[in-house]
């Protein structure tokens, strides 16, 4: 792969990419471009394209797509950066000819490309930004987003301490828009779960960049009964261990968003606490449906690592395309969004439909407690929380894409 | 007739006194000389004139209006050229361009955006340095000039202003002392030939009893003497401080050039 | 609020400005020294992370004691020292003779070289380090729990800071690094060997930061953020310091930390831009920071870096422009992402250009450019947004509000000079990012805004490349007569020597207050542009790496030169896009570009040209020599 790409690259720099162009024969593969930050998200992005080269292996194997054809993914690093990103995209559409988009991480890279998608008419298929905006306010036609967004896991995570006792509750998150709403969310999600509670204190530290002992201290100041915690990476290990020294956590209910996938819980180690109401991944655990344990198997093999959040969604993904070719039978990309409306794709974890009214996957999220086995964190008590449970309600994303 | 009055300026740098009221008169087309021993606050008093610094009190004249305290460009608007102990030129441009450059700040012109500068002022310019002898060196880069040169340019780009009133904080500082000489006849003549004041500190006493009409001496920040070039070497305390006896051979060194 | 807690927050401040000072003290000694700005200070830190989280554990294996985790820590501090030696001796000594941005360039190139190493070394996932054995628990004081690690870290400072003292006062290389930073010509004339005295400060600096690093990893797991995250801070602590003063930047850390202690409980959301209020506030009041003293450049008597003399083209630079202008107008004919590419890099160039209007022009180094570049993009951006206008007025918009912005930061930057100028332009910087980033309402955070494309006549790859071209064309053309005319004159003549323009009756702050809006104008305009080619505004268009892209384009390009910010832009951008798609290890190609190039054209690639013309002038004259001497021949 990396092999042809450099081929290709060095013709372009000789001028000659116009004659390098392939001839489109019927049985020529369908390319399609995914970039996404390889290089600066590389702990989750490297994951999910192992499984997606997996994927498209699988299927190909298997007699490809429509047909017959094989399916060739273009994988590009997106620099992070809004403005590369949309420069990538470009370069897959002219020069690569791939017949539509997916990928990137960062919510702006996804907004930007999103836009630049529906401009130029093609079909975008955001697989990882987690922002409620991508598919709300400024959704558009040619932009679809698979995984759970952040207002469907912090709901998933709200739905979960139903009913509880704690009534004072503090919230930290990152200082971005990722954290912003997934804070506005939880302010908003839970009345509906615990009558009577109230927000006593927010810190919004900067993303990557948290002082552990200044923010444990003023969460711990504010004497809250719960906490709702939104940072991850490196943040989150900091704030962990500050937390776990000066007692932050004793006798309180913590919930954290995303805590429970492999990518954020490998670094924390023995470190991990006990009993975190959270959202994850517990790959070893996960018994149903029986083409998932064959999927770890087959992953473990090819890769020689276990897997993460990262790779069961870029399986779900190509999975996803699959389906939708099949569908579709055509190229032609308003047949393809037009097909991919409420699209039923059964997947690795179950089925997943492409919600046409928001252009949201019903991709769901393990929701559990967190624990630790040995010196390694990993999940109990959990369960599959099916994303379609958890979508926002039909007339709120009406009024919100009307006005995009 | 008065063209620069001094009159008690004073100026503290923490606990010590740079100057303590010093106050003197400078008249048109006349050179005046402030000498004393290192650190007696002639440059202190220098700046305090040309608006380097800015006075703790007394009051700067020129041709009656104050400028005490006024920024170096405005005393310069008001006809103030200066250089400075170590040569202050842009080194990065040519010759003739420093006199352009200065030619084009006395027009105000430095504000233009589309003009080409290096067309401006060019015979004006030429002028200049004709007048200080360096107009065959016009086209090279000031940076490549002997420093006796470099300080020739310096005099050209301050006389660009159309000064009435030269200070030449050390003018010969630095330089060999044939080119010594040869640059102070020059300032003199110059001086004399369009009445331009002339303000100078020296420590060549050669060239400040050659051609000052009149020496201030300043020992710690105080003027302790002044009159013309005899009065000032007659004076018994100067001797005593100040010129000792290498002065006093240059004084009469400076008499008998005058006399023969 | 209870006493108590306030007295455990100050204590948590107390131990991130012990760990802050650690840090920032090596940045600060290297730069009193060598007078370079090394970006890869956050890169020491880093790997200092890094070989504690890996030589720890194996040590701990042996026996699990405090002495062992701390000789872990400190052996990898040395390590870390070792590493800034190879750098010393491999980069920067070949280099300390080319222009002082060049050596920033260079260290740059560094930083993402190592970002990249240590992604293939380690692996992208965060590696948790061990807690110091003997310090796991908290410490009750009063009612409140304080982890005894911390407190430790609290001690480590003040010892750093005394132990620098002793170095400093009592050995002949401690005497030596203070003589060089109040007065580095006065070491060379000593007969000092140079060479060695930076050799032995890029250990001691590189092993501070390596120790910072190594001290965290109880506290925080080793991750390649970490440079990026660190380095911005350490800039802050030594500039507000007062940089090459290492009580300084014990004073400012203490500040800091104390300030985000307790900027958390009033500000929650303010933790962005709080040390960037503070360095712009001290600077502006205290122009060399706390305990810094004022750089003595009174007067110049070495040629400044940048632009010397401009002349007219002559025939050679006239050919490569008119082949310049033709590939640009004939991109279309190649192939569309060619277009896109190519009107990438109009627009850049215009920026680059810009900048060097100011750096190397004018002397003023800006650090935040891309402040100005991306206010003129978000000018423009919410006009075609939220007010609903088309493309044209908000083109004319974007100039307007990146020359605003210019003359507002300008005002107070112009006061200042030197490293000192750039960091307050950075500070500025990072404030108007901070506003774009946290304003929601208006600008969208983060996110960002879409939907600004161009006007439906425009909205054609080749179309908006046309009209990109001769917007950015038109712009640099003018700004190129800018510098030829009495104003860019001007602006060479304050920097050369500012107390001779002073004396010539210039007012040089009010010049180069003009000067900074008018390139700030001129980034706004490239910004403008660039949100309408990518249909989005976002904050990292105000970011320190597009300022530090900025300036790498026109050291590439060669600051001396008129127009080699655009051959800058042009190769930087190249680089990058040839790269990118070819690997995900594309910034270690990029660094190893950068550093190659300032090792090959240390005056940058107009350096080269007049080079590669001098030697061209040297076998004309030989070969007419030759030709004459045959014809002599019978």
């Amino acid at each position: 792969m990396t092999r042809f790409t450099l081929t290709r690259r060095a013709l372009g720099a000789t001028g000659l990419a116009v004659l390098a162009r392939p001839a489109f024969a019927q049985a020529a593969p369908i390319r399609i471009g995914e970039l996404n930050s390889y290089s600066r998200m590389a702990a989750f992005a490297v994951p999910y394209r192992n499984a997606m080269q997996l994927a498209q292996d699988t299927i190909n194997a298997a007699g490809g797509v429509m047909g017959g054809r094989r399916i060739e993914f273009v994988f590009r690093d997106d620099g992070s950066t809004p403005g590369d990103a949309v420069r990538v995209a470009e370069e897959l559409l002219t020069r690569e000819n791939v017949a539509f988009l997916a990928g990137t991480f960062l919510s702006n890279v996804g907004l930007a490309v999103a836009d630049f998608a529906n401009q130029r008419k093609r079909l975008f298929l955001a697989t990882e930004p987690l922002t409620d905006a991508i598919t709300m306010a400024q959704g558009n036609r040619y932009t679809w987003r698979v995984r759970p967004s952040t207002f469907m896991q912090t709901k998933m995570l709200v739905e979960a301490i139903r009913g509880r006792s704690a009534k004072r509750w503090a919230i930290v998150a990152p200082n971005y828009e990722y954290g912003q709403s997934a804070a506005a969310n939880f302010k908003r999600l839970l009345p509906t779960a615990i009558p009577g509670a109230e927000i006593v204190a927010e810190q919004f530290p900067a993303l990557g960049r948290v002082d552990a002992g200044a923010t444990v201290g003023a969460l711990g100041q504010s004497r809250p009964d719960g906490i709702f915690n939104v940072l991850f990476g490196p943040d989150l290990t900091a704030f962990v261990r500050e937390g776990n020294t000066r007692g932050l956590f004793e006798r309180r209910t913590v919930v954290s968003l995303l805590t429970g996938e492999p990518e954020y819980m490998i670094p924390l180690g023995e470190e991990t606490p006990e009993g975190w109401i959270v959202t994850g991944y517990p790959w070893d655990q996960v018994e149903s449906p029986p083409a998932h344990k064959a999927f770890v198997d087959a992953y473990r093999a090819r890769v020689n690592d276990t897997p993460r959040l990262g790779s069961v969604l870029g399986y779900v993904t190509v999975q996803i395309i699959a389906t939708l070719l099949n569908k579709a039978n055509s190229l032609d990309n308003e047949a393809l969004v037009d097909a991919l409306a409420d699209l039923r794709t059964d997947t690795i974890v179950g089925p997943v439909t492409m919600r046409g009214i928001d252009h949201q996957g019903t991709l769901g999220a393990w929701v559990g407690e967190t624990t630790l086995r040995g010196r390694q964190g990993t999940m109990k008590n959990f369960r599959y929380a099916d994303g379609a449970d958890y979508m926002f309600p039909e007339e709120e994303v009406r009024a919100a894409r009307r006005s995009a | 007739m008065t063209l620069l009055a001094v009159d008690r300026l004073t100026k503290r740098f923490g606990g010590v006194l740079a100057a303590k009221d010093v106050s003197f008169a400078l008249n048109v087309g006349e050179m005046l000389a402030i000498i004393g021993p290192n650190g007696a606050g002639k440059s202190t008093t220098f700046n305090m004139v040309g608006g380097q610094l800015r006075p703790d009190g007394g009051r700067v004249t020129l041709a009656g209006q104050d400028v005490t305290g006024l920024p170096p460009r405005q005393v310069c608007r008001l006809g103030v050229g200066r250089t400075f102990q170590v040569a202050q030129t842009f080194l990065s441009f040519t010759v003739l361009g420093n006199v352009q450059m200065a030619l084009i700040a006395h027009h105000r012109q430095t504000r233009r955006l589309l003009a080409n500068a290096a067309a401006m002022h060019r015979e004006a310019a030429l002028a200049l340095l004709d007048r200080v002898g360096m107009a065959a060196q016009a086209a090279r880069p000031v940076g490549e000039l002997a420093y006796g040169d470099v300080k020739r340019v310096e005099l050209a780009i301050a006389l660009a202003a159309a000064p009435r009133l030269l200070l030449m904080d050390e003018p010969t500082a630095g330089m060999a002392p044939a080119e010594r000489a040869a640059l102070m006849a020059l300032v003199a003549g110059i001086a004399r030939q369009e009445g331009i004041g002339v303000l100078f500190t020296e420590h060549d006493m050669d060239a400040v009893f050659a051609h000052a009409d009149r020496i201030l001496v300043l020992v710690r920040g105080e003027i302790i003497a002044r009159g013309t070039p005899e009065e000032v070497r007659a004076d018994p305390e100067v001797q005593r401080v100040y010129l000792g006896h290498s002065g006093t051979r240059a004084a009469a060194r400076a008499r008998r050039a005058a006399d023969g | 609020m209870e006493w108590d807690f306030l007295l455990v927050q100050a204590l948590s401040g107390l131990a991130s400005a012990s760990s802050l000072f650690v840090m920032a003290s090596g940045l600060t000694i290297v730069f009193g020294v060598t007078r370079i700005v090394n970006f890869a200070h956050g890169s020491f830190y880093m790997l200092g992370a890094y070989v504690a989280v890996t030589i720890v554990p194996w040590l701990l294996e042996f026996d699990r004691s405090p002495w062992l985790f701390f000789a872990g820590v400190l052996a990898s501090a040395l390590a870390v020292g070792a590493l800034g030696v190879v750098m010393e001796v491999m980069l920067l000594r070949r280099i300390y003779r080319v222009p002082e941005l060049f050596q920033l360039l260079a260290t740059f190139g560094v930083v993402l070289i190592v970002q990249d190493l240590v992604l293939l070394a380690w692996g992208p996932v965060d590696i948790p380090g061990p807690r110091a054995p003997g310090l796991r628990h908290g410490v009750y004081i009063f009612d409140q729990r304080f982890p005894a690690y911390e407190l430790f870290l609290i001690f480590v400072g003040p010892a750093v800071l005394a132990l620098l003292w002793l170095l400093m006062r009592h050995t002949r290389f401690g005497v030596l690094i203070r003589a060089a930073t109040q007065d580095r010509e006065m070491v060379g004339a000593l007969g000092v060997n140079q060479a060695m005295l930076f050799t032995g400060t890029l250990f001691l600096g590189a092993a501070l930061a390596g120790l910072g690093g190594a001290l965290q990893i109880p506290r925080i797991s080793a991750n390649p953020q970490m440079d990026l995250s660190v380095i911005t801070d350490a800039f802050v602590v030594t500039v507000i310091g007062g940089m090459g003063s290492v009580p300084g930047a014990f004073l400012a850390a203490l500040l800091i930390g104390q300030l985000q202690a307790f900027g958390v409980l009033v500000f929650p959301k303010i933790t962005l831009v709080l040390v960037f209020l503070l360095m712009a506030a001290v600077l502006v009041v205290k122009p060399w920071g706390l305990l810094g003293k004022p750089e003595t450049a009174a007067g110049r008597t070495v040629l400044p870096e940048g632009i010397l003399d401009p002349r007219p083209l002559d025939l050679a630079g006239k050919v490569l422009a008119a082949l310049a202008l033709a590939a640009v107008l004939a991109l279309p004919l190649l192939d569309a992402y060619a277009v896109k590419v190519g009107t990438e890099v109009l627009v850049l160039a215009l920026a680059a250009f810009s900048l060097n209007f100011l750096v190397g022009n004018g002397g003023i180094v800006s650090f935040g450019h891309a402040a100005y570049f991306g206010l003129g993009a978000y000018g423009a951006g919410l006009l075609v947004t939220k007010a609903g206008l088309p493309m044209e007025p908000a083109l004319v918009a974007a100039p307007v509000a990146g020359g605003a912005f210019a003359a507002l930061f300008g005002f107070f930057v112009v006061r200042l000079s030197g490293i000192y100028l750039a960091m307050l332009t950075l500070a500025f910087a990072q404030i108007a990012y901070a506003v774009v980033f946290q304003w929601v309402e208006v600008t969208g955070g983060d996110n960002g805004l879409v939907g600004v494309w161009p006007s439906r006549w425009a909205a054609s790859r080749e179309v908006y490349h046309y009209l990109t071209a001769a917007v950015t064309v038109a712009a640099i053309i003018l700004l190129r007569r800018v510098i030829h005319a009495p104003f860019g004159a001007t602006l060479r003549a304050a920097r050369d020597s500012a107390p001779r323009a002073d004396a010539i009756g210039v007012d040089v702050r009010r010049h180069r207050w003009l000067g900074f809006t008018l390139a700030g104008a001129a980034a706004g305009l490239a910004g403008g542009l660039y949100a309408f080619s990518k249909g989005s505004i976002d904050p990292t268009l105000l970011g320190i790496p597009l300022s530090v892209d900025f300036l790498s384009m026109i050291l590439l390009g060669g600051i001396q030169s008129v127009l080699g910010a655009v051959a800058g832009a042009t190769v930087f951008h190249a680089v990058k896009d040839f790269f990118m798609p070819l690997t995900d290890h594309w910034r270690l190609f990029l660094g190893l570009s950068i550093i190659a190039m300032v090792l090959v054209f240390p005056r940058g690639l107009a350096g080269a040209w007049t080079e590669l013309q001098r030697f061209y002038a040297r076998v004309h004259r030989l070969f007419t020599a030759l030709r004459k001497w045959a014809e002599r021949q019978p």
